[in-house]
């Protein structure tokens, strides 16, 4: 027996972390002007130790203005695409759900634009009209995975095929009603450049009242996930095995389906749908770390994290001057593996 | 705690620790229609140490009857009291702590080692964010030994057999140190040896921890050698309730699982079924 205590969660973490911070300082190196690591390393340390009081300006500006913000925002939609991923598979008893595949991340995406659409005509104090869209996906990824969620069931059970049957044509008649709302709309400057956000872009800077809110809205909803862990760990036996286990699963279902499309509107607002991410990285963890929560959860946040900056530091620098949607990149890897996974678990 | 209630109980043996008293069930897919299942009012009562059988044709109620005994299901009328507590009322971190199910086996969504299956019994007895302590291991691995498998420990549990993986989920239970322990069919799918040998598991337990034991079981022979008192459900009626020897009538029998059958007595001077097949 070798259960888990806290210095190996932390161990765990740990290397995670460090992974994390070398992906970080090599994203900020790479990009259209290149960027001396030495002399990047040199001024930080300079920055750390007070010698400086601010970057050499070419550094300054590329690297602490526009770089930065966009890798730590890859980061925290990373992680959040991944803990919610994570959430969904431990209560729905399914390992191919996540936020993109139930078509939550759609239901985001809907709700977000509804949003812009309407915020002009709403009275929203200026410093909080940054926040209508994040909490208008939040409001429609809520509705979405409800509705799936009873699609999904049958004779009072939640039926695998069923559930991912009804998320994929939830997703796809979402988009439709996306694609509506942005052809009808075009003529509105603000929606412009819509379909290229709605396949996952980093490239947006934020208004830093959203940047705080998505940050905190991260932190909040992951600790809330986490109160669970133990308790998600008995769900995968099943709902009734988990409550003759003293699991409060009504309880559980509730908190986690509110934070988890707390985690989804949070990223799809600020980066669009970016797919793949919710159901690989858990997987990949789980079959690094094994399938307790109190370890799943924050390995998956990190690897998710560590995934999307790297796949938004590719979508940067392949076409470059040009670039691709980040969703796109993570398509492109993560397409293949899902079917691999598809094959593997479920036929 | 539980070792001292324990202590309490085996001092007093003769208190009832459960009692059933009057519960009856209805299922209806639509209110206003006639319910399509029901349970009639059933009653019984049960000491710590005691083995109780609930036995019964297919759909006769008794996995429903189990439910309502668990708290997991609201009855329509009666209740049921476990240490003079109604089971229904308690919250389910509580009830964990007292009452233990062993299901019919579901499958695992991700593979686990026996160990962390059987320190799973050990959540309703820890806070949310705790990590599993000396104490929760060692009444695991005492759990296992209980129940013969600590050879299995390390073993994954969708690589055992269903008899050693039926050893596990029951050594689960144990780890909830719980008052009452409840069974459903846990020797559907086993072999007669497996079977004979998680019964003698039980009763021994049953003995040794003072648990109540409440089995859902097919096995008439087998209940006959190894319930304390017997629960006969027919058609969602509790048809008779007692010792074997008194609810082990030919007749009674014969009605309520539909072919002709003899009864005598077997060597250990319990009730023993034969059937008569073709008569």
């Amino acid at each position: 027996m070798r259960p888990l205590t806290f210095p190996r969660l932390l161990l765990r973490c740990g290397y995670l972390t460090i992974i994390l911070l070398i992906v970080v300082v090599i994203a900020l190196k790479l990009g259209a002007v290149p960027v001396s690591l030495y002399g990047l390393g040199l001024d930080l340390v300079h920055l750390l130790l007070r010698k400086t009081t601010e970057l050499s300006s070419n550094y300054d500006m590329i690297v602490l203005d526009i770089r930065l913000p966009r890798i730590l925002l890859a980061t925290i939609v990373g992680a959040s695409l991944a803990v919610a991923g994570t959430a969904f598979q431990a209560l729905l008893r399914n390992p191919l759900a996540d936020p993109y595949v139930l078509g939550v991340s759609s239901g985001a995406s809907l709700g977000a634009i509804l949003a812009l659409i309407a915020q002009p005509y709403l009275a929203i104090p200026l410093a909080f009209a940054a926040l209508v869209t994040p909490v208008g996906a939040f409001l429609a990824a809520g509705v979405t995975i409800t509705v799936v969620y009873f699609l999904g069931r049958r004779e009072g059970q939640v039926d695998g095929s069923t559930l991912l049957l009804s998320g994929i044509i939830s997703a796809s008649f979402l988009s439709a009603i996306i694609m509506f709302l942005i052809t009808t709309l075009s003529g509105r400057g603000d929606l412009r450049g819509m379909s290229f956000w709605l396949m996952g872009d980093l490239s947006v800077s934020l208004p830093s009242t959203l940047r705080w809110f998505v940050a905190i809205g991260f932190l909040v909803a992951t600790g809330v996930i986490y109160t669970t862990a133990s308790d998600l760990n008995l769900l995968l036996n099943g709902e009734k095995e988990a409550m003759h286990l003293g699991v409060d699963v009504r309880r559980v279902r509730l908190v986690v389906y509110i934070a988890a499309s707390l985690l989804t509107g949070l990223a799809v607002s600020v980066s669009g749908s970016i797919g793949f991410v919710g159901l690989l990285v858990p997987h990949v963890m789980r079959m690094i770390f094994g399938s307790d929560h109190r370890i799943l959860i924050p390995t998956s946040a990190l690897g998710g994290a560590i995934a999307v900056v790297i796949a938004d530091t590719l979508a940067r620098t392949v076409v470059a001057p040009s670039e691709l949607p980040v969703g796109a990149m993570t398509a492109l890897a993560g397409a293949p593996l899902f079917i691999y996974l598809l094959r593997r678990k479920v036929a | 705690m539980a070792a001292s209630s324990n202590f309490a109980d085996s001092n007093r043996a003769s208190d009832v620790r459960l009692s059933v008293e009057q519960v009856s069930y209805a299922y209806s897919a639509n209110p206003s229609q006639a319910p399509l299942f029901t349970l009639e009012a059933s009653s019984f009562q049960a000491r710590p140490g005691e083995i109780v059988a609930i036995l019964g044709p297919n759909a006769s109620g008794k996995s429903t009857l189990l439910k309502l005994i668990a708290g997991t299901q609201e009855p329509l009328s009666g209740r049921v009291l476990l240490n003079g507590f109604v089971t229904r009322s308690l919250t389910p971190r509580i009830r964990a702590q007292r009452i233990a199910m062993v299901q019919q086996e579901s499958p695992l969504l991700f593979p686990s080692r026996a160990w962390e299956f059987v320190l799973q019994g050990r959540h309703p007895h820890s806070r949310s964010l705790r990590f599993e302590t000396r104490e929760d291991i060692t009444i695991a691995r005492n759990a296992l030994a209980q129940v013969g498998a600590e050879h299995l420990s390390d073993r994954w549990m969708d690589q055992i057999s269903g008899g050693e993986k039926q050893r596990v989920i029951l050594a689960r239970a144990l780890s909830q140190q719980p008052l009452l322990l409840l069974l459903d069919e846990p020797t559907l799918h086993l072999d007669i040896g497996s079977q004979v040998g998680l019964l003698d598991t039980l009763r021994k337990l049953a003995a040794e921890n003072r648990y109540t034991v409440v089995v859902v079981t097919h096995e008439l022979n087998l209940a006959a050698e190894y319930a304390d008192q017997v629960v006969l459900l027919h058609h969602g009626k509790s048809l008779r309730v007692g010792p074997p020897a008194v609810v082990y009538q030919r007749e009674l029998l014969e009605q309520v699982f539909q072919t002709p059958l003899s009864v005598e007595s077997s060597p250990s001077g319990r009730p023993r079924v034969t059937i008569l097949p073709g008569a």
